[in-house]
């Protein structure tokens, strides 16, 4: 017999998931103050120490949880600082993050649609033709054991210095991360369907077409969502990765490396949180897509 | 005997183009007659990569079937150097855009020692000392986890959300906090490998067969016994998945981390500079150290875990 519980007994607590969930975060979060005093007081103590200033525990303990340039900010500093570059900026204004964020959007959009299309194109070649097979798929597995990510930056520079700039050059690298996991996926997608299936439309004598169309695209469909997730945070990485060197153009990344140049932690730790609160947003947005193809195509759960 | 001869015009019209080009440099935009071998060569290689296929599959000795099966994608990659090598110097595009194939061997070559210098700083440190932490600490951390579903809940959410954001951004501030030199570098690494790690080993702890846990009950097993006879060798696919795919971004961390402040070696250090002189056979050629070093390190896990799951039936299906 099932145990009854009542909804907020301890027994309901340990099997939720958000209570779960809100733990771990507030046990993070403790963690996080802890080693934000740890390592700022550090540097604190050797200004006191310059300055001959007498200082105790309280005061150092303040003192570590405002600066203005800490190794660590705290969460609360780094909330502010989105409040203030969020809300409080004009979205035009290079200090706003909106601005920024809208600027990798564009490009990580961009190279997750050409990869995406990259990627579809080539799995549907893999699936028809053997020799494709044979030739292909070993070198598409072999160009993610290059770290072209790594040497992103500078090919952006190369391709500037030849007048070659926009958010071209940064969706290129963005498709060439995501272009990989639609390829196998789409693969494995193309081949699902059931050899009872395939050969009932052999029997209809269905052309290569008909069946591409009525049988293997649609069984295509659960995988084709499952590796399209991974490409589009692939694709914000390689969006973020890429502006690196693009320091006056803006976006996300430049906003890494100018807080980087300067010492400006805060900054650099707030475009990183956009940067998570995007790639997120992005995942769950193909999830919802998915979703919905799934409810026309009569596929639940 | 129609193929044996598409095959043989382009091979021929391959030696020629090649002759051609090494001979007179841009000779593409003196005399754009001879662009019409390039096409030969191309139907040619894929007649040949054609007729191999049909020979692999055909063919009964393993031996053979496993040489042609690395004949092929051989074949397809020197047709993309081949072209590569005539677009470069039969337009005689300019060195910094892109240089020929042949070039970047050739530095390769002849900066062998200062390539090696960077490839020890780089990988033997920085990405061997943070990669082999990073995945340790992962490991461990899924299997304390494991034990408890409560952390489990708490812990997946947080592992598969900081797998879809850049985690590369940390480099800078890894750069802060650990100085110049490779540790900063393996920081960057450590945290880039260990969710990875952490998500797919806990997805391989929970890959158990019921019916197995159930055995291993009847013959009252303790927990590490459960752990060590089938929940590992369960987890092992799901461990060499994390393994390969971490061995990439390890590199990729290293050398990003190089961007933000270096020792004068280094491979991300070579890029960045020999960007800036604008020696881009150089940067060519230190890009052959890493794709060589990803792809052969790829390769050795992958040959160590088909040594070491031949009995899963992932596998043996095959």
């Amino acid at each position: 017999m099932k145990r009854l519980t009542h909804p907020l007994s301890i027994d309901s607590l340990k099997n939720s998931q958000p209570a779960a969930l809100l733990l771990v975060l507030i046990a993070l979060t403790i963690l996080w103050y802890l080693a934000a005093f740890w390592l700022n007081s550090d540097l604190l103590i050797k200004g006191y120490e310059r300055r001959g200033m007498t200082w105790d525990v309280s005061r150092l303990i303040s003192d570590a949880y405002s600066m203005k340039r800490p190794l660590l900010p705290t969460p609360d500093q780094i909330g502010y600082e989105l409040y203030k570059s969020i809300f409080e900026t004009k979205i035009s204004s290079k200090r706003s993050l909106v601005y920024h964020s809208g600027i990798t959007l564009s490009s990580t959009l961009l190279g997750f649609l050409l990869g995406a299309f990259l990627g579809i194109v080539l799995a549907i070649g893999i699936v028809h033709s053997r020799t494709l097979e044979r030739s292909l798929m070993p070198w598409v597995i072999t160009s993610q054991t290059i770290p072209i990510l790594a040497i992103a930056p500078m090919i952006i520079v190369v391709l500037g210095a030849m007048n070659f700039t926009g958010i071209l050059p940064k969706a290129i690298i963005s498709m060439y991360l995501s272009f990989f996991p639609v390829t196998i996926g789409m693969v494995k997608g193309l081949r699902a369907p059931d050899t009872l299936h395939m050969e009932l439309l052999a029997t209809y004598s269905a052309s290569p077409e008909q069946t591409f169309r009525k049988l293997r695209w649609p069984s295509a469909m659960p995988y084709l969502f499952a590796s399209l997730k991974i490409a589009i945070a692939a694709s914000l990485v390689g969006a973020i990765v890429g502006e690196l060197p693009t320091g006056a153009q803006g976006g996300l990344g430049s906003r890494l490396l100018s807080g980087s140049y300067y010492g400006q932690t805060i900054q650099i730790w707030s475009a990183l949180v956009v940067a998570a609160i995007l790639g997120s947003v992005l995942v769950a947005l193909v999830g919802y897509f998915e979703k919905r193809v799934n409810r026309r195509m009569g596929i639940t759960g | 005997m129609k193929h044996v001869t598409i095959i043989l015009a382009g091979f021929v019209s391959l030696l020629l183009s090649l002759y051609l080009v090494s001979n007179y440099e841009g000779v593409y935009l003196q005399r754009p007659l001879w662009l019409t071998l390039v096409p030969v060569m191309l139907v040619g290689a894929w007649f040949s990569m054609v007729q191999l296929t049909i020979l692999a599959d055909n063919v009964t000795s393993k031996l053979a079937e496993r040489f042609i099966g690395v004949m092929v994608p051989a074949l397809f990659a020197f047709v993309l150097l081949v072209l590569w090598q005539l677009t470069v110097t039969g337009f005689s595009v300019p060195k910094v855009l892109l240089p020929a194939p042949s070039t970047i061997l050739t530095t390769f070559v002849t900066h062998i020692d200062v390539l090696s210098k960077d490839f020890a700083q780089t990988w033997l440190k920085a990405v061997l000392v943070g990669w082999i932490i990073g995945c340790a600490s992962g490991f461990i951390v899924a299997l304390l986890i494991d034990g408890s579903p409560f952390l489990q809940k708490g812990f997946l959410p947080v592992g598969n959300i900081m797998s879809s954001i850049p985690i590369v951004g940390i480099a800078p501030i890894m750069v802060m906090w650990f100085g110049f030199d490779w540790q900063s570098k393996a920081a960057v690494v450590v945290i880039m490998t260990f969710f990875p790690m952490l998500v797919n080993t806990l997805a391989g702890l929970q890959a158990r067969d019921s019916l197995h846990l159930d055995v291993l009950q009847t013959y009252a097993c303790k927990r590490h016994q459960v752990l060590w006879y089938v929940q590992l060798p369960a987890a092992l696919p799901f461990i060499f998945n994390a393994l390969k795919v971490n061995s990439t971004l390890a590199l990729i961390g290293a050398i990003v981390a190089e961007f933000f402040g270096t020792p004068i070696v280094g491979m991300g250090f070579r890029i960045s500079t020999e960007v800036g002189r604008m020696n881009m056979d150089m940067v060519w050629a230190t890009i052959l150290v890493a794709a060589l070093a990803g792809s052969i390190s790829y390769g050795a896990l992958a040959l160590l875990e088909s040594k070491l799951t031949f009995w899963h039936p992932s596998r043996r299906s095959k």
